[in-house]
């Protein structure tokens, strides 16, 4: 593992650490992206949020600014479109069934050493891993 | 309020820049972490620790204060016990995650890349999540109210 391999991770994953303990210091809030994403689209029971909206535009500015001024993404995607389909539409209802995403539950959840959020983490990365060996190893591709 | 968006908005620049920064914006990336039985990719482990190192200091500190610096309380989600919605929505999620290799920050992130394959995972995520909303997430059955 060369040098370059972790430390473009570890400084990333500093500056969500960062994000994710700033928003509970300053405002005394999770920094989950699913909640934030649905309270920004007025789907909580707290109706419209100016929080959720200016955390989801800050994400977008701040993708934006580092893709600029930082690295350059190179996405490669390999779902198809019924996948893309699928997968978003289970993503988005399970994780406000479990009240939680990788942010919510893995980076803020574990910070806290909450139970509920050690057991959504666990099942969520169990899941995707066997998600992800399942179709590459019985339909060699898709994902 | 003012400070309290602005606050949220500077953590979301923090957010998105870390997300890019990190690579973890990438679908291949995060499918060569959850690959763990075949060319395996560690760098998302380097993301999940990295953030949990401010994250958990954050959470240290808080437990020292009464009140955070823009709100007069926390509203940080009591510890309570995991129930069948906790463990059905993350094998749901860790489902898509899997299909496709986008969790929600990601895949917002990826709508500045202009990709139309991000444009239609979140499309259809806000599907999912007002499925949601007037289904099992109804804010009060309606019967009760009678």
């Amino acid at each position: 593992m060369s040098q370059i391999n972790f430390l473009w991770p570890l400084s990333g994953g500093l500056l969500i650490g960062l994000s994710a303990g700033l928003y509970l210091l300053l405002n005394g809030r999770v920094a989950g992206i699913s909640g934030l994403t649905a309270s920004a689209a007025s789907l909580t029971d707290a109706g419209i949020s100016w929080l959720g909206m200016g955390f989801i535009g800050g994400i977008l500015a701040g993708a934006a600014l580092a893709s600029a001024l930082i690295r350059q993404p190179e996405l490669t995607i390999t779902a198809s479109p019924v996948l893309l389909i699928t997968g978003g539409l289970i993503v988005g209802f399970g994780t406000r069934l479990g009240s939680g995403c990788t942010s919510g539950h893995g980076v803020c959840g574990l910070a806290r050493l909450s139970p509920r959020s050690m057991i959504a983490t666990a099942t969520f990365m169990a899941v995707a891993a066997l998600t992800v060996f399942v179709v590459r190893t019985l339909f060699g591709g898709g994902a | 309020m003012f400070a309290r968006i602005l606050a949220a908005v500077a953590c979301g620049l923090l957010f998105g820049a870390g997300l890019v920064v990190s690579d973890m914006i990438n679908p291949a990336r995060v499918l060569a972490f959850l690959d763990i039985t075949g060319n395996w990719d560690p760098s998302l482990a380097f993301v999940m620790g990295g953030a949990l190192i401010p994250s958990s200091i954050a959470y240290l500190i808080r437990n020292k204060r009464r009140a955070p610096v823009f709100d007069t309380t926390f509203h940080v989600p009591a510890n309570g016990k995991p129930d069948g919605r906790l463990v059905g929505g993350a094998v749901l999620f860790g489902l898509g995650w899997g299909l496709v290799g986008l969790c929600p920050g990601p895949a917002i992130a990826a709508l500045t890349t202009g990709r139309w394959e991000a444009v239609l995972f979140v499309a259809a995520m806000l599907g999912g999540m007002i499925a949601y909303r007037f289904t099992l997430g109804r804010p009060m059955p309606a019967y009760t109210s009678r």
